[in-house]
Formats: structure tokens, sequence, C-alpha cells
């Protein structure tokens, strides 16, 4: 009984983890939790995690936070990164993108129709800095009017826009 | 050849692909707090953290093919200058703003072609490493686009020093879609590596679509072109660069941070 208890927790307070840089989000909302199992047998929980970006560096804080979790419950965590199938922004739950909106950060668009993603043919550069092919809602008021200030934000995951209606700077999650 | 052979004799290709990401991405850091704004700072930042994760990812699995078992940072960080792998396009010292985004855009240009033919390679992890980073230097690449339209289609002087860059780029380019070397003959007879002159077709025809965007031209065939990053022979830069990445680790070997 103490053991099922122990395995729903453990499993529960895992994917409860929340993500070091955007922690209104759980690892498992962000979608980069691609596996997470117990073996009671040997005490240990196996976890497969996939990196956002190459370089990102909250996957280390991330791994150790689910060593932490693990011993918590008197268990060894094993932490895989594992980077086939690629991470895709398209893995975001629903519920997490609410989470990044009231958070102050514009949810990504679908994959494939963001900026630089299609390979599909060629197409005219934009002039713009930013270039402004997708439609990204202001967080605050919801005004569509909005444009790229950077494609680079605080951290590899965002893109730095301007509301054009409210005027406020926010940050949007860039469809990867 | 068992596959442990196959795998050390096309260990010097990934080894290419691996230096290219680190050099680069050691430059690029070096803008931070240089570039024109905040902003730029951010995205050469981010930029250069992409690559540092490539590298990363690529020499560990260097580690493992060659057979040595050393780490990414023993490689990083332990090997002298003759042993590096890179083209010279990316340890040349950094210039100003325009030749930084004229570098970038023929980098970004073949990364994005290398990472995309490297979708087919018969080798898994580098399959997987290829398609993660590819979604990445599409960025890159856009970046680099928006500032040489912007600068080229800017004012008069952002025009010229613009120009001056492609100019400043072009004896690098070659090198970068060059087939000799026995690194690449034994990756692509194993199937696992993508012939250089291959991408050049793809990412020249992307710089160029830019190029006339931007209103510039592209520059005659220079007089000269670099060659040897490959087998090692590089140019003066490369040490002095190397000096400072390697510093702390010569320094205090075994030291963690």
């Amino acid at each position: 009984m103490t053991m099922m208890a122990t395995a729903t927790d453990v499993l529960e307070a895992v994917r409860a983890i929340p993500d070091p840089e955007i922690p209104v989000i759980t690892i498992e909302g962000l979608g980069i939790l691609r596996e997470c199992r117990l073996d009671e047998a040997a005490g240990v929980v196996h976890v497969v995690i996939t990196p956002t970006y190459s370089g990102c560096p909250a996957m280390r804080a991330i791994e150790d936070q689910i060593a932490r979790v693990c011993r918590a419950h008197g268990l060894r965590a094993v932490v895989t990164s594992q980077l086939s199938p690629a991470w895709t922004t398209d893995w975001i739950s629903p519920d997490a993108r609410e989470a990044l909106r009231r958070f102050g950060i514009a949810p990504p668009g679908p994959a494939d129709a963001d900026a630089g993603a299609g390979e599909r043919a060629p197409r005219p550069v934009s002039v713009m800095i930013g270039g402004g092919r997708h439609t990204v809602a202001c967080p605050r008021c919801g005004s569509e009017a909005t444009s790229v200030i950077s494609q680079f934000g605080s951290t590899a995951c965002k893109a730095l826009r301007r509301c054009d209606s409210c005027g406020d700077p926010f940050d949007e999650f860039k469809a990867l | 050849m068992s596959e442990k052979e196959t795998g050390a004799a096309y260990s010097a290709y990934v080894l290419g692909l691996a230096d290219d990401a680190l050099i680069y991405s050691h430059r690029l850091g070096e803008w931070l707090t240089w570039a024109p704004a905040l902003e730029e700072d951010m995205a050469l930042a981010n930029v250069s953290l992409d690559l540092i994760g490539q590298a990363r990812s690529l020499l560990t699995h260097v580690g493992s093919l060659d057979g040595t078992g050393r780490s990414e940072d023993d490689l990083a960080y332990l090997r002298d200058e003759r042993d590096f792998r890179n083209v010279h396009l990316v340890e040349q010292r950094r210039g100003d703003f325009g030749q930084e985004m004229a570098r970038m855009l023929w980098f970004s240009a073949y990364q994005k072609a290398l990472y995309a033919a490297l979708a087919d390679s018969a080798d898994e992890q580098l399959r997987a490493i290829a398609a993660k980073a590819h979604k990445e230097v599409r960025y890159h690449h856009d970046h680099a686009a928006q500032w040489v339209v912007r600068l080229g289609d800017g004012t008069q002087e952002s025009h010229e020093r613009m120009q001056a860059a492609l100019t400043w780029v072009a004896p690098f380019v070659d090198e970068l879609f060059d087939d000799s070397g026995a690194a690449v003959a034994a990756a692509v007879t194993a199937g696992v590596g993508a012939l250089p002159s291959s991408l050049r077709s793809p990412a020249q025809a992307s710089v160029e679509a830019v190029v006339a965007e931007a209103t510039l031209t592209m520059p005659a065939t220079p007089k000269w072109h670099s060659r040897g990053g490959r087998e090692g022979v590089h140019s003066e830069p490369l040490g002095f660069l190397l000096a400072e990445m390697q510093y702390l680790p010569r320094s205090v070997p075994g030291a963690r941070w």
C-alpha cells in the first residue's frame, strides 16, 4: 500500500517539476518529459527528457531537480537525455499554453507556419527585421497588432515583441 | 572494416563539424557588450549558445567514435591548434557588425544545408543531432538575412559597408564546400557525411536571394581562398582564440565550476 502510494506520488511529483526559467509551466506541460517510469524493485525512477534547444542551460537544472524529487521519495533517478525525435513547440500542452499567456508570454504558433521554419519552397526575404509572417496576440491586451523587436529574447526559446496597441513589450515563445 | 574502425575513420569529419560550431560560438560570444544594441547582444549570445550546444553533442559523439573516450571538455580544452579541424571562416577576428552578419549569413546557410543533408546519415546519433540543430540554424540564418537586408538597403554608408563585408567574407567561403581530405572521403563512403560540394548550391541560393533583396551584389571571385583548416593548418587568429578559451582548464587542470 505504501509502495503504491509512493509510485503514484513520485511520478506525479516528477511530472509537476516546474521549468526553471518559466516556473508557471511544468516539464510535462512543456513536452520535454518523454518518459517517466518507476522500477520499484530497484528503487529507481527512469526519466527520459529531451532538450528544447541544443545549448539550453536549463537542462542541467531540470536533471538536478528530478534527482532531488526522487531522493525525497527515497528513490534514485536515472535521467537520460534523448535528442530524437527533436522537441517541437507543438508538444506544449493546451494548459501550458494558457499558463504562458497568463504569465505574459505569448504561446507559440504552429511550428510549421513560423518564421524560418519552412524549407518547402523558396520565398521572398522579408525586408522587416523579424519578419512578421505570423500573427501573435499581445498576452496582456489581446491585440493582434504586434511587432518583433528581436527574434532572440531573454532565453533561447523566446523572441521579444512589442504590442502596437497597448505599447507593452512582451516575450513570445518561438515556434520550433 | 568493423563498425569500430569505420567510426574511427569518419570521426575526423564529425570533429570538423564540431570545431566549426565551437569556434564560431566563441567568436560570437565575444560580441557580448559590443553589439550595436542590447537586443543584439542577446541575439548573438543566443546564437552562440545554440552553437555551443551543437558542439557539445558533436564533440561527445567524436569521443565515442574515435575510441579514445575523450570527453567534450577534453576535446574542447586540451587539444592544440594543429588538432582543430574548423574552417578559417569561423576563426577570423571579430570585425564590424556588417562583417559579422556577412559571416553568419554564409555560415548559417552552409549549416542549414549541411544539417538538412545529414537527415539521411547512416549514423543515428549524428542524424539526431542534425535534426535538432537544423531547427536552430534556420533562426540564425533568418537573423543574419534580416540584418543584411536592413544594412544593404539602408543608408549609403551602411550599404557600402555591407557590400565591403560580403567582399571580406568571400575568400573564406570555398573552404566550406571543399571535398578534399581523407575525413570527408571516409564519411561519405560510410554513408554518414554529406559531400561538402553538394551543399554549395542550396547555400549559395539562399545567400544570393538575401543579397539581391538587400540591393547588394555578389562580390567578384576572390583572388585567393582559405584552405587547410580541415587538416589543422590555421590562420593566426586561432592560436589567440584558443589561448583565451582554454586558459582556465589548462591553468587549473580538473577545475570544476
